[in-house]
Protein backbone atom coordinates (compact mmCIF):
# COMPACT_ATOMS: atom_id res chain seq x y z
CA UNK A 1 0.00 0.00 0.00
CA UNK A 2 1.37 3.24 -1.25
CA UNK A 3 1.54 6.67 1.23
CA UNK A 4 -1.23 9.18 1.03
CA UNK A 5 -0.35 12.00 -1.44
CA UNK A 6 -1.35 14.26 1.48
CA UNK A 7 -1.29 13.45 5.27
CA UNK A 8 -2.24 16.34 8.16
CA UNK A 9 -2.07 14.59 11.37
CA UNK A 10 -3.81 16.87 14.50
CA UNK A 11 -2.08 19.79 13.51
CA UNK A 12 -2.72 23.18 16.09
CA UNK A 13 -1.62 26.53 15.30
CA UNK A 14 -1.83 29.57 17.02
CA UNK A 15 -0.95 32.94 16.30
CA UNK A 16 -0.31 34.49 20.05
CA UNK A 17 -3.18 33.76 21.43
CA UNK A 18 -5.40 32.94 18.99
CA UNK A 19 -6.17 29.22 17.99
CA UNK A 20 -6.08 29.43 13.93
CA UNK A 21 -6.32 25.83 13.67
CA UNK A 22 -7.25 23.30 16.00
CA UNK A 23 -6.34 19.40 15.71
CA UNK A 24 -6.91 19.72 12.21
CA UNK A 25 -6.39 15.63 10.98
CA UNK A 26 -7.20 14.91 7.25
CA UNK A 27 -5.94 12.39 4.33
CA UNK A 28 -5.86 12.82 0.74
CA UNK A 29 -5.30 9.90 -1.80
CA UNK A 30 -3.40 10.66 -5.15
CA UNK A 31 -5.29 11.84 -7.94
CA UNK A 32 -7.96 13.84 -7.31
CA UNK A 33 -9.60 17.16 -6.82
CA UNK A 34 -10.27 18.03 -3.15
CA UNK A 35 -12.33 21.06 -2.48
CA UNK A 36 -11.43 23.78 0.84
CA UNK A 37 -14.34 25.88 2.08
CA UNK A 38 -14.66 27.94 4.92
CA UNK A 39 -15.11 31.79 6.02
CA UNK A 40 -12.80 34.13 5.87
CA UNK A 41 -10.48 33.69 9.06
CA UNK A 42 -11.63 30.01 8.57
CA UNK A 43 -7.97 28.92 8.56
CA UNK A 44 -7.43 28.17 5.17
CA UNK A 45 -4.45 30.30 4.15
CA UNK A 46 -2.69 28.86 7.55
CA UNK A 47 -3.67 25.04 6.42
CA UNK A 48 -1.94 26.21 3.04
CA UNK A 49 1.16 27.57 5.10
CA UNK A 50 1.44 24.50 7.24
CA UNK A 51 1.60 21.96 4.42
CA UNK A 52 4.20 23.93 2.71
CA UNK A 53 6.13 24.32 5.56
CA UNK A 54 5.75 28.36 6.14
CA UNK A 55 3.74 27.76 9.11
CA UNK A 56 5.49 25.66 12.32
CA UNK A 57 2.74 23.75 13.83
CA UNK A 58 2.56 24.09 17.47
CA UNK A 59 1.60 20.63 17.29
CA UNK A 60 0.69 17.45 14.89
CA UNK A 61 2.22 15.97 11.57
CA UNK A 62 2.40 16.79 8.02
CA UNK A 63 3.32 14.02 5.59
CA UNK A 64 3.67 14.77 1.84
CA UNK A 65 4.16 11.46 0.01
CA UNK A 66 4.82 9.49 3.04
CA UNK A 67 8.41 12.21 3.50
CA UNK A 68 8.28 15.26 5.99
CA UNK A 69 7.30 18.75 4.21
CA UNK A 70 10.89 19.67 3.36
CA UNK A 71 12.06 16.36 1.81
CA UNK A 72 8.93 16.62 -0.81
CA UNK A 73 9.92 20.67 -0.98
CA UNK A 74 13.28 19.73 -2.08
CA UNK A 75 12.17 16.39 -4.52
CA UNK A 76 9.66 19.43 -6.12
CA UNK A 77 6.51 17.36 -4.96
CA UNK A 78 4.84 21.16 -3.98
CA UNK A 79 3.42 23.04 -6.50
CA UNK A 80 1.79 26.17 -5.36
CA UNK A 81 -1.00 28.69 -6.68
CA UNK A 82 -0.75 31.93 -5.19
CA UNK A 83 -3.78 34.22 -4.96
CA UNK A 84 -3.96 37.02 -7.23
CA UNK A 85 -3.69 39.68 -4.93
CA UNK A 86 -0.29 38.05 -3.61
CA UNK A 87 1.51 38.54 -7.41
CA UNK A 88 2.61 41.84 -8.89
CA UNK A 89 1.44 41.43 -12.34
CA UNK A 90 3.80 44.46 -13.13
CA UNK A 91 6.68 42.34 -12.73
CA UNK A 92 8.76 42.23 -16.43
CA UNK A 93 8.46 38.79 -16.42
CA UNK A 94 7.06 36.68 -19.53
CA UNK A 95 4.92 33.80 -19.13
CA UNK A 96 7.21 31.03 -20.07
CA UNK A 97 9.76 32.90 -17.84
CA UNK A 98 7.40 31.99 -14.51
CA UNK A 99 6.61 28.64 -15.70
CA UNK A 100 10.62 28.29 -16.44
CA UNK A 101 10.59 29.43 -12.52
CA UNK A 102 8.80 26.02 -11.90
CA UNK A 103 12.25 23.95 -13.43
CA UNK A 104 14.62 25.84 -10.72
CA UNK A 105 14.81 23.28 -8.36
CA UNK A 106 16.25 20.80 -10.80
CA UNK A 107 18.51 23.04 -12.34
CA UNK A 108 22.45 23.68 -11.45
CA UNK A 109 23.46 26.82 -9.17
CA UNK A 110 22.79 29.53 -12.02
CA UNK A 111 19.51 27.81 -13.44
CA UNK A 112 20.69 28.13 -16.76
CA UNK A 113 17.67 26.07 -18.59
CA UNK A 114 18.94 22.94 -20.40
CA UNK A 115 16.94 21.30 -23.36
CA UNK A 116 14.97 18.74 -20.94
CA UNK A 117 14.03 22.08 -18.92
CA UNK A 118 12.56 23.90 -22.35
CA UNK A 119 10.82 20.62 -22.87
CA UNK A 120 9.44 20.49 -19.69
CA UNK A 121 8.12 24.45 -20.60
CA UNK A 122 7.21 23.74 -23.90
CA UNK A 123 4.45 20.60 -22.81
CA UNK A 124 3.39 22.57 -19.81
CA UNK A 125 2.16 25.93 -21.58
CA UNK A 126 0.54 23.59 -24.07
CA UNK A 127 -1.16 21.26 -21.54
CA UNK A 128 -2.48 24.60 -20.07
CA UNK A 129 -3.53 25.94 -23.60
CA UNK A 130 -1.21 29.14 -23.28
CA UNK A 131 1.27 28.17 -25.94
CA UNK A 132 0.52 30.85 -27.81
CA UNK A 133 0.87 33.70 -25.03
CA UNK A 134 4.14 32.35 -24.06
CA UNK A 135 6.00 35.61 -24.53
CA UNK A 136 3.66 38.07 -23.03
CA UNK A 137 4.29 39.42 -19.88
CA UNK A 138 2.51 38.05 -17.12
CA UNK A 139 0.11 40.85 -16.71
CA UNK A 140 -1.13 41.34 -20.06
CA UNK A 141 -2.86 37.94 -19.38
CA UNK A 142 -6.72 37.39 -18.33
CA UNK A 143 -7.47 36.54 -14.66
CA UNK A 144 -8.27 32.80 -15.73
CA UNK A 145 -4.95 32.70 -18.02
CA UNK A 146 -2.94 34.28 -15.20
CA UNK A 147 -4.08 31.19 -12.90
CA UNK A 148 -3.37 28.47 -15.71
CA UNK A 149 0.09 30.15 -16.37
CA UNK A 150 0.53 29.26 -12.42
CA UNK A 151 -0.62 26.14 -12.99
CA UNK A 152 1.72 25.11 -15.54
CA UNK A 153 4.56 26.52 -13.55
CA UNK A 154 3.45 23.39 -11.01
CA UNK A 155 3.40 21.10 -14.06
CA UNK A 156 6.61 21.65 -15.75
CA UNK A 157 7.74 21.44 -11.70
CA UNK A 158 6.87 17.58 -11.90
CA UNK A 159 4.63 18.69 -8.62
CA UNK A 160 2.51 15.84 -7.48
CA UNK A 161 0.44 17.57 -4.62
CA UNK A 162 -0.64 21.02 -6.45
CA UNK A 163 -2.10 23.71 -3.97
CA UNK A 164 -4.50 26.44 -5.64
CA UNK A 165 -5.40 29.34 -2.88
CA UNK A 166 -8.55 30.76 -4.45
CA UNK A 167 -8.16 30.33 -8.13
CA UNK A 168 -11.27 31.62 -9.15
CA UNK A 169 -11.44 35.10 -7.47
CA UNK A 170 -11.76 37.23 -10.21
CA UNK A 171 -12.22 34.69 -13.04
CA UNK A 172 -15.06 34.35 -14.96
CA UNK A 173 -17.64 31.37 -15.60
CA UNK A 174 -16.07 29.92 -18.35
CA UNK A 175 -12.29 30.34 -17.26
CA UNK A 176 -13.31 28.65 -14.22
CA UNK A 177 -14.71 25.68 -16.09
CA UNK A 178 -11.30 25.80 -18.11
CA UNK A 179 -9.70 25.47 -14.67
CA UNK A 180 -12.04 22.91 -13.19
CA UNK A 181 -11.46 20.89 -16.13
CA UNK A 182 -7.72 21.22 -16.18
CA UNK A 183 -7.31 20.04 -12.66
CA UNK A 184 -9.41 17.03 -12.94
CA UNK A 185 -6.93 16.24 -15.51
CA UNK A 186 -4.12 16.72 -13.87
CA UNK A 187 -5.48 14.25 -10.78
CA UNK A 188 -6.52 11.81 -13.68
CA UNK A 189 -2.67 11.68 -14.14
CA UNK A 190 -2.07 10.55 -10.54
CA UNK A 191 -1.68 14.46 -8.80
CA UNK A 192 -3.57 15.40 -5.93
CA UNK A 193 -5.24 18.93 -6.08
CA UNK A 194 -6.24 20.70 -2.95
CA UNK A 195 -8.28 23.94 -3.94
CA UNK A 196 -9.31 26.52 -1.73
CA UNK A 197 -12.28 28.55 -2.99
CA UNK A 198 -15.41 30.92 -1.96
CA UNK A 199 -17.20 30.03 -5.15
CA UNK A 200 -19.88 27.50 -3.54
CA UNK A 201 -21.65 27.03 -6.83
CA UNK A 202 -18.31 26.13 -8.73
CA UNK A 203 -17.47 23.05 -5.98
CA UNK A 204 -19.42 20.27 -7.34
CA UNK A 205 -17.81 20.87 -10.75
CA UNK A 206 -14.47 21.42 -9.02
CA UNK A 207 -14.07 18.14 -6.44
CA UNK A 208 -15.58 15.14 -5.75
CA UNK A 209 -14.49 15.57 -2.14
CA UNK A 210 -14.91 18.68 -0.40
CA UNK A 211 -13.15 19.65 3.51
CA UNK A 212 -15.17 22.31 5.11
CA UNK A 213 -12.94 24.22 7.84
CA UNK A 214 -13.91 26.43 10.57
CA UNK A 215 -10.53 26.33 12.58
CA UNK A 216 -10.73 22.35 12.67
CA UNK A 217 -12.09 20.21 10.10
CA UNK A 218 -16.08 20.19 10.43
CA UNK A 219 -16.20 17.62 7.25
CA UNK A 220 -14.46 16.06 4.99
CA UNK A 221 -16.84 14.17 2.89
CA UNK A 222 -18.55 14.03 -1.03
CA UNK A 223 -18.69 17.72 -2.02
CA UNK A 224 -23.25 17.34 -2.21
CA UNK A 225 -23.19 16.38 0.73
CA UNK A 226 -20.86 18.69 2.37
CA UNK A 227 -23.12 21.46 0.33
CA UNK A 228 -26.31 20.04 2.17
CA UNK A 229 -27.84 23.43 3.16
CA UNK A 230 -27.79 22.20 6.67
CA UNK A 231 -23.88 21.60 6.62
CA UNK A 232 -23.06 24.74 5.04
CA UNK A 233 -25.61 26.51 7.68
CA UNK A 234 -23.08 25.10 10.10
CA UNK A 235 -19.96 26.79 8.71
CA UNK A 236 -21.84 29.77 6.89
CA UNK A 237 -24.78 30.47 8.06
CA UNK A 238 -26.22 30.30 4.61
CA UNK A 239 -27.21 28.08 1.76
CA UNK A 240 -25.31 27.22 -1.69
CA UNK A 241 -27.69 29.59 -3.80
CA UNK A 242 -26.60 32.65 -1.57
CA UNK A 243 -23.13 31.36 -1.25
CA UNK A 244 -23.18 31.74 -5.22
CA UNK A 245 -24.26 35.07 -5.88
CA UNK B 1 38.10 72.91 -30.97
CA UNK B 2 36.36 69.77 -32.65
CA UNK B 3 33.88 67.29 -30.63
CA UNK B 4 36.55 64.77 -30.11
CA UNK B 5 38.99 67.20 -28.82
CA UNK B 6 36.20 68.19 -26.15
CA UNK B 7 36.27 64.39 -25.16
CA UNK B 8 39.72 63.66 -25.29
CA UNK B 9 41.23 67.24 -23.34
CA UNK B 10 39.88 66.23 -19.68
CA UNK B 11 41.80 62.85 -19.84
CA UNK B 12 45.08 64.25 -20.70
CA UNK B 13 44.79 64.56 -16.21
CA UNK B 14 45.06 61.16 -14.41
CA UNK B 15 42.79 61.87 -11.66
CA UNK B 16 40.39 62.39 -14.32
CA UNK B 17 40.96 59.11 -16.21
CA UNK B 18 40.64 57.45 -12.18
CA UNK B 19 37.76 59.34 -12.15
CA UNK B 20 36.05 57.76 -14.98
CA UNK B 21 37.06 54.48 -14.27
CA UNK B 22 35.70 54.93 -10.48
CA UNK B 23 32.65 56.32 -11.77
CA UNK B 24 31.55 54.01 -14.34
CA UNK B 25 32.38 50.90 -12.48
CA UNK B 26 30.26 52.07 -9.36
CA UNK B 27 27.35 52.89 -11.57
CA UNK B 28 27.43 49.38 -13.29
CA UNK B 29 27.38 47.63 -10.19
CA UNK B 30 24.94 49.59 -8.29
CA UNK B 31 22.82 49.56 -11.80
CA UNK B 32 22.56 45.96 -11.64
CA UNK B 33 21.33 45.64 -8.17
CA UNK B 34 19.26 48.11 -8.79
CA UNK B 35 16.96 46.20 -10.66
CA UNK B 36 15.98 43.61 -7.92
CA UNK B 37 15.66 46.56 -5.38
CA UNK B 38 13.10 48.09 -7.13
CA UNK B 39 10.97 45.52 -7.97
CA UNK B 40 11.31 44.05 -4.10
CA UNK B 41 10.47 47.35 -2.83
CA UNK B 42 13.75 47.96 -1.24
CA UNK B 43 14.73 51.61 -2.25
CA UNK B 44 14.56 52.97 1.18
CA UNK B 45 16.27 49.62 2.51
CA UNK B 46 19.25 51.22 -0.05
CA UNK B 47 19.25 54.35 1.39
CA UNK B 48 19.48 53.23 4.96
CA UNK B 49 22.53 50.92 4.17
CA UNK B 50 24.40 53.54 2.47
CA UNK B 51 23.97 55.64 5.38
CA UNK B 52 24.50 53.33 7.81
CA UNK B 53 27.98 52.38 6.81
CA UNK B 54 29.61 55.79 7.70
CA UNK B 55 30.72 55.24 11.21
CA UNK B 56 32.48 52.11 9.92
CA UNK B 57 34.32 54.36 7.19
CA UNK B 58 35.66 56.91 10.08
CA UNK B 59 36.35 54.03 12.70
CA UNK B 60 38.44 52.05 10.12
CA UNK B 61 40.22 55.49 9.49
CA UNK B 62 40.51 55.75 12.89
CA UNK B 63 42.36 52.26 13.37
CA UNK B 64 43.97 52.44 9.65
CA UNK B 65 41.93 49.48 8.08
CA UNK B 66 40.55 49.53 4.80
CA UNK B 67 37.45 51.83 4.07
CA UNK B 68 35.51 48.96 3.02
CA UNK B 69 36.01 46.30 6.06
CA UNK B 70 34.30 49.05 8.32
CA UNK B 71 31.76 49.91 6.02
CA UNK B 72 30.46 46.77 5.13
CA UNK B 73 30.74 45.56 8.90
CA UNK B 74 28.45 48.36 9.42
CA UNK B 75 26.14 48.17 6.43
CA UNK B 76 25.71 44.62 7.13
CA UNK B 77 25.00 45.77 11.53
CA UNK B 78 22.15 48.12 10.11
CA UNK B 79 20.30 44.94 7.96
CA UNK B 80 20.81 43.17 11.48
CA UNK B 81 19.71 46.02 13.65
CA UNK B 82 16.73 46.87 11.31
CA UNK B 83 15.45 43.48 11.18
CA UNK B 84 15.55 42.63 15.39
CA UNK B 85 13.52 46.07 16.14
CA UNK B 86 11.24 44.94 13.21
CA UNK B 87 11.11 41.53 14.39
CA UNK B 88 10.46 41.99 17.92
CA UNK B 89 8.68 44.64 18.55
CA UNK B 90 5.16 46.24 17.39
CA UNK B 91 7.15 49.21 15.15
CA UNK B 92 6.19 48.60 11.48
CA UNK B 93 9.63 48.08 9.05
CA UNK B 94 10.01 51.88 7.52
CA UNK B 95 10.14 53.30 10.88
CA UNK B 96 12.51 50.52 11.80
CA UNK B 97 14.71 51.63 8.84
CA UNK B 98 14.41 55.04 9.72
CA UNK B 99 15.18 54.42 13.56
CA UNK B 100 18.24 52.58 12.55
CA UNK B 101 20.23 54.33 9.69
CA UNK B 102 19.61 57.78 10.68
CA UNK B 103 21.35 56.84 14.58
CA UNK B 104 23.94 55.12 13.11
CA UNK B 105 24.96 58.10 10.39
CA UNK B 106 24.21 60.60 13.27
CA UNK B 107 26.91 57.97 15.18
CA UNK B 108 28.96 58.45 12.48
CA UNK B 109 28.61 62.32 11.96
CA UNK B 110 29.96 62.73 15.69
CA UNK B 111 32.80 60.34 15.59
CA UNK B 112 33.60 62.98 11.87
CA UNK B 113 33.57 65.80 14.50
CA UNK B 114 35.96 64.33 17.02
CA UNK B 115 38.55 62.58 14.45
CA UNK B 116 41.18 64.89 13.28
CA UNK B 117 42.05 65.44 9.98
CA UNK B 118 38.34 66.22 9.17
CA UNK B 119 38.39 66.99 5.26
CA UNK B 120 38.88 63.83 4.33
CA UNK B 121 35.93 62.06 5.70
CA UNK B 122 33.79 65.14 4.88
CA UNK B 123 34.56 63.22 1.12
CA UNK B 124 33.04 60.13 2.64
CA UNK B 125 29.38 61.86 2.90
CA UNK B 126 29.74 64.25 -0.65
CA UNK B 127 32.21 62.31 -2.81
CA UNK B 128 34.98 63.13 -3.80
CA UNK B 129 35.53 61.17 -7.07
CA UNK B 130 38.38 63.60 -8.14
CA UNK B 131 40.16 63.00 -5.70
CA UNK B 132 40.23 59.03 -6.08
CA UNK B 133 43.52 57.45 -5.78
CA UNK B 134 45.05 54.57 -7.89
CA UNK B 135 44.90 51.99 -4.61
CA UNK B 136 41.02 53.15 -3.83
CA UNK B 137 40.22 52.11 -7.30
CA UNK B 138 41.95 48.72 -6.98
CA UNK B 139 40.01 48.83 -3.87
CA UNK B 140 36.28 49.43 -5.65
CA UNK B 141 37.37 47.31 -8.60
CA UNK B 142 37.73 44.29 -6.61
CA UNK B 143 34.07 44.68 -4.64
CA UNK B 144 32.66 45.97 -7.48
CA UNK B 145 33.80 42.96 -9.16
CA UNK B 146 32.55 40.58 -6.29
CA UNK B 147 29.19 42.40 -6.43
CA UNK B 148 28.83 42.20 -10.25
CA UNK B 149 29.85 38.66 -10.26
CA UNK B 150 27.79 37.38 -7.67
CA UNK B 151 24.80 39.17 -8.80
CA UNK B 152 25.33 37.98 -12.42
CA UNK B 153 25.52 34.25 -11.38
CA UNK B 154 22.40 34.29 -9.09
CA UNK B 155 20.33 36.73 -11.27
CA UNK B 156 17.63 34.01 -11.90
CA UNK B 157 17.24 32.81 -8.10
CA UNK B 158 16.91 36.97 -6.89
CA UNK B 159 14.44 37.32 -9.89
CA UNK B 160 12.73 34.42 -8.39
CA UNK B 161 12.86 35.78 -4.84
CA UNK B 162 11.52 39.06 -6.11
CA UNK B 163 8.84 37.69 -7.88
CA UNK B 164 7.70 34.47 -5.73
CA UNK B 165 9.51 34.09 -2.58
CA UNK B 166 6.68 31.58 -1.43
CA UNK B 167 7.46 29.64 -5.06
CA UNK B 168 11.18 29.63 -3.86
CA UNK B 169 10.21 28.07 -0.63
CA UNK B 170 8.21 25.45 -2.16
CA UNK B 171 10.69 24.03 -3.98
CA UNK B 172 12.96 23.66 -1.50
CA UNK B 173 15.00 27.48 -1.86
CA UNK B 174 15.67 29.03 0.99
CA UNK B 175 14.12 32.90 0.58
CA UNK B 176 15.93 34.09 3.66
CA UNK B 177 19.13 33.17 1.78
CA UNK B 178 18.44 34.82 -1.46
CA UNK B 179 16.95 37.99 0.88
CA UNK B 180 20.50 37.88 2.56
CA UNK B 181 22.30 37.63 -0.51
CA UNK B 182 20.92 40.95 -1.93
CA UNK B 183 21.12 42.51 1.16
CA UNK B 184 25.24 41.60 1.32
CA UNK B 185 25.85 42.61 -2.31
CA UNK B 186 24.19 45.93 -1.51
CA UNK B 187 26.29 46.87 1.48
CA UNK B 188 29.23 45.58 -0.87
CA UNK B 189 27.87 48.01 -3.51
CA UNK B 190 27.05 50.79 -1.37
CA UNK B 191 30.89 50.57 -0.25
CA UNK B 192 31.89 51.13 -4.24
CA UNK B 193 29.75 53.86 -4.65
CA UNK B 194 30.31 56.13 -1.58
CA UNK B 195 33.81 56.75 -2.94
CA UNK B 196 31.81 58.30 -5.83
CA UNK B 197 28.93 59.98 -5.13
CA UNK B 198 28.96 60.18 -1.29
CA UNK B 199 26.75 58.33 1.11
CA UNK B 200 23.96 60.73 0.75
CA UNK B 201 23.89 60.00 -2.98
CA UNK B 202 24.82 56.98 -3.39
CA UNK B 203 21.27 55.47 -2.98
CA UNK B 204 20.91 57.68 -6.27
CA UNK B 205 22.91 55.19 -7.64
CA UNK B 206 20.89 52.06 -6.16
CA UNK B 207 17.51 53.12 -7.06
CA UNK B 208 17.41 55.46 -10.30
CA UNK B 209 19.04 52.87 -13.08
CA UNK B 210 16.76 50.43 -12.12
CA UNK B 211 13.30 52.62 -12.28
CA UNK B 212 14.46 53.82 -15.11
CA UNK B 213 14.98 50.39 -16.93
CA UNK B 214 11.95 49.53 -15.52
CA UNK B 215 10.05 51.84 -17.32
CA UNK B 216 11.19 51.21 -20.91
CA UNK B 217 11.02 47.18 -20.98
CA UNK B 218 8.75 44.74 -19.87
CA UNK B 219 11.69 42.04 -19.83
CA UNK B 220 13.96 41.64 -16.76
CA UNK B 221 16.33 40.60 -18.74
CA UNK B 222 16.58 43.87 -20.51
CA UNK B 223 16.58 45.90 -17.23
CA UNK B 224 19.91 44.20 -16.69
CA UNK B 225 21.60 45.61 -19.39
CA UNK B 226 19.56 48.98 -20.24
CA UNK B 227 20.06 50.11 -16.53
CA UNK B 228 24.32 49.59 -16.68
CA UNK B 229 24.55 51.08 -20.28
CA UNK B 230 22.24 53.95 -19.21
CA UNK B 231 23.78 54.54 -15.73
CA UNK B 232 27.53 54.18 -16.90
CA UNK B 233 26.15 56.76 -20.18
CA UNK B 234 24.98 59.01 -17.37
CA UNK B 235 27.96 58.89 -15.34
CA UNK B 236 30.43 59.95 -18.12
CA UNK B 237 28.23 62.36 -19.38
CA UNK B 238 28.00 63.89 -15.65
CA UNK B 239 31.88 63.83 -15.43
CA UNK B 240 32.19 65.59 -18.45
CA UNK B 241 30.06 68.32 -17.84
CA UNK B 242 31.15 69.06 -14.32
CA UNK B 243 34.29 68.69 -16.15
CA UNK B 244 33.53 71.88 -18.06
CA UNK B 245 30.78 73.41 -16.18
CA UNK B 246 33.17 73.35 -12.77
CA UNK B 247 30.57 71.80 -10.67
CA UNK B 248 30.62 69.16 -8.29
CA UNK B 249 30.96 65.65 -10.57
CA UNK B 250 29.32 63.37 -7.91
CA UNK B 251 25.92 66.00 -7.66
CA UNK B 252 26.42 65.86 -11.54
CA UNK B 253 26.40 62.16 -12.12
CA UNK B 254 23.23 62.16 -10.23
CA UNK B 255 21.90 65.08 -11.98
CA UNK B 256 22.12 63.01 -15.25
CA UNK B 257 21.02 60.21 -14.17
CA UNK B 258 17.74 62.20 -13.19
CA UNK B 259 17.48 64.40 -16.07
CA UNK B 260 17.51 60.52 -18.08
CA UNK B 261 14.56 59.77 -15.66
CA UNK B 262 12.51 62.45 -16.05
CA UNK B 263 12.53 61.95 -19.82
CA UNK B 264 12.26 58.46 -19.78
CA UNK B 265 9.44 58.79 -17.53
CA UNK B 266 7.61 61.36 -19.88
CA UNK B 267 8.18 59.30 -23.27
CA UNK B 268 9.20 55.97 -22.66
CA UNK B 269 6.85 54.56 -25.04
CA UNK B 270 5.01 51.91 -23.44
CA UNK B 271 5.04 52.98 -19.74
CA UNK B 272 5.93 57.10 -20.04
CA UNK B 273 3.23 59.29 -19.21
CA UNK B 274 3.24 61.38 -22.49
CA UNK B 275 4.57 58.58 -24.58
CA UNK B 276 0.90 56.23 -23.36
CA UNK B 277 -0.96 59.06 -24.41
CA UNK B 278 0.46 60.14 -27.69
CA UNK B 279 -0.09 56.38 -28.28
CA UNK B 280 -4.16 56.80 -26.78
CA UNK B 281 -4.31 59.70 -29.49
CA UNK B 282 -2.84 58.31 -32.23
CA UNK B 283 -5.30 55.10 -32.04
CA UNK B 284 -8.07 57.81 -31.84
CA UNK B 285 -6.82 59.83 -34.71
CA UNK B 286 -6.62 56.94 -36.57
CA UNK B 287 -10.16 55.86 -35.46
CA UNK B 288 -11.64 58.83 -36.33
CA UNK B 289 -10.20 59.18 -39.65
CA UNK B 290 -11.36 55.80 -40.81
CA UNK B 291 -14.74 56.50 -39.18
Amino acid sequence: MTAPALEVGGVSVHYGDVLALDRVSLMLDAGQVCGLIGINGSGKSTLFKTIMGLVRPDSGTVRIDGGTPSTARRAGLVGYVPQSEDVDWDFPISVRDVVMMGRYGRMGITRRPRGQDRDAVDSALERVELTAFAERQIGQLSGGQRKRAFVARGIAQGAGLLLLDEPFAGVDRRSEQTISRLLAELAADGRTVLVSTHDLAALPRLAERSIMLATRVLMHAPTAEVLRPENLARAFGLDPAEGAA
Amino acid sequence: MNPLDLLIEPLRYEFMVLALSATVLAAVVCALLSCWLVLVGWSLMGDAVSHAVLPGVVLAYVVGAPFALGALVFGLLAVVLIGVVRGTSRVKEDAAIGIVFTTLFALGLVLISVTPSQTDLNHIIFGNVLGVSLGDLLQIGVLGAVAFVLLVLKRRDLTLYSFDPVHAHAIGLSPRLLGALLLGTLALTAVVALQVVGVVLVVSMLIIPGATAYLLTDRFGRMLVIAPVVSALCSVAGIYLSYYLDTASGGMVVLAQGAVFALVYLFSPRHGVIGRGAAALRRRRLASAGG
